[in-house]
């Protein structure tokens, strides 16, 4: 499925958070949009989840627009929030049970897809365990193995690995990596880190509000003129 | 969406709220301690100075723990639907919002849902309360208890739709403290809750009618009737119509980005 945004803007007040950021995520390619802190980026998520509500420009899925066929959209978005969003009083499988009621499956289908991805996700063994047994690593691996439930074609992730040591937030980027390139999911994946993203992913800088660059992490070094997406990000943010 | 989608949300989301309630049984049944504070001290305390003439929907004289058992019902579902609602857009049901908005189901839907859940464990907590007040002689008839039920629900969702409402729009009022201040007790106090509204009369003729104008006093007066087996059509066409257009108000005019949904402070 494509994702397009159009000359998207929006505010707070009269405080400008995003300006005229237009860009297409590609179907089946990892997107990383790549920002430091208070760039906009969970504003932007915030209207690609239909949280926040369109003020200026439009957001296309499959063509459809986010303002006209809502429910069509968020069929289609599974979403990994940055705060936690599970109950932690609750199992993981009660808490991808509600997930899926909440997308109109029935308990039955609900009990077979989480098996199935609670599977995928080596944590199956771990379905009757209350979340806050899990560690942060294998919480967040239960927030996308819910996000994946409803079978979604955009994986919308933000900052997902916050919280997490280096060796979790490198495992969670390979999984997300896999799962891209084998279900041909479109990912569009947050972060202010650097180090998680790749040369040859798409990437979309976002610095106060603007978009930046938009493109091939490589062609983007190139037409720069910088030797790494590091040095970019320096020199486009006086970031990193 | 079929109607079938709609049923298996619905479903979820009372499954997911009675979960909870388990979970956190213990604070549930602290929060019956007030109510019953009231009943067993406050009005043995009060029945030594307040008569009670005979009043519909009571066809004999009452005790004054007879009168006020309809009163803290609403106490009951008036606390929770506050405090469930301020947790919604606040507090701890945080990531369950996020979640639930997430729903390709339309958002009005959601949120009434969601309010309904709270509401059922809270007319859970009323019934609990009703059974407890046994041991002190508020004795209902027995079919009152299942006609009541209709009144506390539409108690239940129309608190919840003003507490959601509060909440979302009025930021000065987002901790508990404030709340209780400025909503909850005006609105208990100022009802016919704890005492009949001919006695408000006597005593301060505008007070009376500022509890006229409290549809707290119509939803206890609905719970009231509807427990003695009397019909009150005043009572429950307030309570309806105020409830629906509460509801209409809460979830037309919800926005995340007033809220803590979305993290970090509201706009």
């Amino acid at each position: 499925m494509t994702i397009e945004a159009r000359s998207l803007g929006f505010r707070y007040g009269d405080k400008p958070i995003l300006r005229e950021v237009s860009f297409t995520l590609t179907p089946g390619r990892f997107h990383a949009l790549l920002g430091p802190n208070g760039a906009g980026k969970s504003t932007l998520f915030g209207l690609l989840t239909r949280l926040l509500a369109l003020q200026q420009g439009d957001i296309l899925m499959a063509g459809q627009s986010l303002k006209k066929q809502p429910a069509d959209a968020m069929r289609q978005i599974g979403v990994v929030f940055q705060q936690n969003a599970l109950d932690l009083d609750l199992t993981v499988r009660q808490n991808l049970q509600y997930h899926a009621a909440l997308h109109g499956l029935s308990r039955k289908e609900a009990r077979k897809r989480g098996d199935r991805e609670l599977e995928r996700f080596h944590l199956l063994e771990r379905a009757n365990d209350v979340v806050r047994q899990l560690n942060g690593g294998h919480r967040r691996r239960v927030e996308i193995a819910r996000a994946l439930l409803h079978e979604p074609t955009l994986l919308l992730l933000d900052e997902p690995t916050v919280g997490l040591d280096v060796a979790s937030r490198k495992a969670l980027n390979d999984h997300v990596r896999t799962l891209c390139e084998h279900d041909r999911l479109t990912v569009l994946w947050a972060t202010h880190l650097i180090e998680e993203v790749r040369e040859d992913d798409q990437v979309l800088i976002l610095h106060q509000g603007q978009l930046l660059a938009n493109g091939a992490g490589h062609a983007i070094c190139e037409a720069e003129g910088t030797r790494d997406l590091a040095e970019t990000f320096h020199s486009l943010t006086g970031a990193g | 969406m079929k109607a079938s989608h709609y049923w298996h949300c619905f479903v979820g989301i009372q499954t997911r709220e009675w979960l909870r309630f388990w979970q956190q049984r213990t604070r549930f049944a602290s929060a019956l301690v007030r109510p019953l504070l009231w009943l067993v001290v406050f009005a043995a305390g009060f029945r030594a100075v307040l008569g009670i003439s005979i009043i519909p929907p009571y066809e004999t004289y009452i005790t004054y723990e007879t009168y006020i058992a309809p009163g803290l019902c609403g106490m009951i579902i008036l606390f929770n639907s506050m405090q469930g609602a301020l947790s919604m857009v606040y507090d701890r049901e945080l990531g369950s919002m996020r979640v639930l908005l997430m729903s390709p189901l339309p958002r009005p839907f959601l949120l009434v849902t969601k309010l309904l859940a709270m509401g059922v464990v809270s007319i859970g907590q009323v019934y609990v309360f009703l059974v407890l007040a046994l041991l002190v002689d508020v004795e209902p008839p027995l079919w009152g208890y299942l006609a009541v039920l209709p009144a506390l629900i539409l108690t239940s969702l129309m608190l919840g739709a003003l507490g959601l409402l509060i909440a979302t729009w009025i930021k000065q009022l987002e901790n508990f403290a404030g709340v209780m201040n400025f909503v909850i007790f005006p609105m208990f106090f100022m009802s016919s809750a704890l005492y009949p509204l001919w006695r408000m009369n006597e005593a301060s003729p505008w007070l009376y009618w500022v509890c006229q104008f409290n549809p707290f006093t119509h939803a206890v007066e609905a719970i009231r009737f509807s427990l003695y087996l009397e019909w009150n059509p005043v009572a429950y066409g307030i309570t309806a119509g105020v409830t629906v257009a509460l509801a209409l108000m809460a979830t037309a005019g919800f926005r995340p980005q007033r809220t803590r949904i979305l993290g970090g402070k509201p706009a």
